[in-house]
């Protein structure tokens, strides 16, 4: 079936294409003016008084909002990690070979940090630490951002190793590879594209979440997304918009590399 | 000898599935420890009895769901139907139905104008969609505030036109709290369907124009009906985080009504009830799993109409 005659199938309607526009400026217009005031040279949030880069000095010497940015980067490091290595491990015992007893359990077992509201997960997560005494801090706070990533470092991986084809680890076996030989020397270095890209997702989920963070962290473990709202509780700041900015970077330049790791995936396939 | 190499495949295979069940097994440890005995933790409190300073007591009691339907009375002990929070997971559920409707009015054209875009320039526009999903949703909340509040740039500039005199009230009310929950969900709305488009078969639209079916037909007999995997997908996967939004209610609403989010989320903070936050979280996680249901009872139902 040619593109041509595909796109002559589904015809255009009226009106769908000013509407995507709208969807997308829906989507970007509170970002892109958050960013540009973040620039602005005066305190007022209001009027436009001249390009600066002031707000992101002043929120780069504050020490509330410079610790809680190291809390939250020491987090998301060792919480994706973590998901990345249980999730290719995961993905290599579920999609290499026949179908495993429960293995229908397994994978929705796999996905269930989605399919649980974020909210729940929080206060299960806080009952559970309490009950079972771990105190809260960094600990408590690794531990459940690894569970929540799983799911998020599975996808691209699990998308990656499909497309790896049996018959490599198959011909590898016929030669007298061991199951650890192949993956060694084979499935891992093929998936890498996939595992960063997973690692990169897991990162920014790590790094985003407020709302887990909020209920888990103890008071040395205090996240820059919880350090904001403490500090938006207290009123909008330019300062704010500068950290707002500078996070929305990262979660840009993250969700780009992972994006162009999976694409290398599929020109590959 | 094809029998004797499968022989051998499957004997190979057999050794190989110890190994691999060894292999998934940290992830699905970290998993039913990390998630599954908390949420069954999470039941079991909401029917212990409420410490005095909060924590629980360990003695069995139905008080947590009494509470959701009953109040005390704190002078005769007599208890007497009460619908407030009942009314609150139903504003819930009211909420996260519009939002989802909202998301569904906006995001079935956005996809379908993606279905319809060069291939090669598709996952571009994809990519478009996806960024701000990603995008931290504390920011994102506090972005849109920024843009709705009194004196924000909405209101300047339709003051700044002379079309009204005071500023118009968006921040703080009802109507801002499902602004922020399609905002925060569209992205899940627009992908499912693109891919539910992009898979559909195509030729059915032919066959409808050839038999000269009007636009509009096409749209709600075929293209529509071919595509409701996707929107069922795109409602469910809206509908689910936006019954238990804690942020958009928060911030966008100004913490003034609660809802089911905020009220567990309350709990835990200044009321330190547990139990009933507990018991709160399994009547949500209930609904939630009646959509869940319903969703895969959907996807079955296409996949079997696809196989005939």
């Amino acid at each position: 079936m040619s593109h041509a005659t595909r796109i002559d199938r589904l015809r255009s309607y009226p009106g769908f294409g000013p509407l995507t526009i709208i969807c997308l400026t829906f989507l970007y217009a509170p970002l892109l003016v958050v960013s540009v005031y973040s620039f602005n040279a005066t305190r007022s949030i209001t009027e436009w008084g001249g390009f600066s880069f002031d707000w992101y000095v002043r929120a780069f010497n504050n020490p509330t909002i410079r610790d809680a940015a190291g809390n939250s980067l020491f987090v998301a490091v060792c919480a994706a990690t973590l998901a990345t290595t249980l999730a290719t491990m995961a993905a290599i015992s579920l999609l290499r070979g026949p179908p495993l007893k429960g293995q229908t359990g397994a994978v929705s077992l796999v996905s269930l940090p989605l399919m649980v509201p974020e909210i729940i997960t929080a206060i299960a997560s806080l009952i559970f630490f309490v009950t079972i005494g771990v105190p809260l801090g960094f600990v408590s706070l690794i531990a459940a951002h690894t569970v929540f990533c799983i799911p998020f470092a599975y996808l691209p991986i699990s998308a990656r190793l499909s497309g790896i084809e049996a018959t490599l680890d198959e011909a590898a076996g016929d030669l007298y590879a061991s199951r650890a030989d192949v993956i060694r020397t084979i499935l891992i270095p093929l998936m890498m594209p996939g595992i960063a890209s997973g690692f990169c997702l897991a990162f920014i989920v790590s790094l985003d979440d407020f709302i887990i963070a909020n209920f888990v962290s103890g008071p040395g473990s205090t996240t820059l997304p919880v350090a904001i709202y403490g500090l938006a509780r207290i009123g909008f700041t330019p300062e704010i918009n500068a950290v707002a900015t500078l996070m929305l970077a990262v979660s840009i330049l993250f969700v780009g590399l992972s994006w162009f790791l999976g694409r290398k995936t599929t020109q590959i396939n | 000898m094809q029998d004797a190499a499968a022989v051998a495949q499957r004997s190979y295979r057999v050794g190989e599935a110890r190994s691999r069940r060894v292999m998934l097994s940290p992830a699905l440890t970290v998993l039913v420890v990390g998630l599954v005995c908390p949420l069954i933790i999470v039941l079991v409190y909401s029917f212990l009895e409420a410490g005095t300073y909060g924590g629980v007591e360990w003695r069995f009691s139905l008080e947590a769901y009494q509470q959701f339907l009953f109040q005390r009375d704190i002078f005769d002990d007599s208890l007497s139907f009460s619908t407030a929070y009942l009314e609150i997971f139903g504003r819930s559920l009211f909420m996260a139905v519009l939002a989802t409707a909202v998301c569904l009015a906006i995001g079935f054209p956005t996809a379908y104008f993606i279905a319809t875009r060069p291939p090669e320039q598709r996952m571009f526009w994809v990519f478009l969609i996806t960024v701000p999903y990603w995008v931290n949703l504390l920011i994102r909340t506090l972005a849109l505030l920024f843009i709705i509040r009194d004196q924000g740039p909405i209101n300047a500039a339709l003051q700044g036109l002379d079309m009204i005199d005071a500023p118009l009230r968006i921040a703080y009310t009802d109507f801002a709290i499902v602004l922020g929950l399609a905002y925060s969900y569209l992205p899940f709305m627009i992908l499912p369907i693109y891919a539910a488009l992009e898979r559909s078969d195509t030729r059915l639209v032919e066959a409808a124009y050839d038999l000269y079916a009007s636009k509009a037909r096409v749209l709600v007999d075929v293209v529509i009906p071919g595509a409701k995997a996707g929107i069922i997908a795109g409602a469910i996967l809206v509908f689910i985080p936006s019954i238990g939004s804690y942020l958009a209610p928060d911030i966008l609403g100004g913490g003034r009504e609660l809802l089911a989010g905020n009220l567990i989320a309350q709990q835990f903070q200044a009321s330190r009830n547990w139990p009933f936050g507990a018991a709160c979280a399994v009547i949500l996680m209930t609904v939630v799993m009646l959509g869940l249901i319903q969703f895969v009872r959907s996807q079955e139902r296409t996949r079997r109409g696809e196989m005939r």
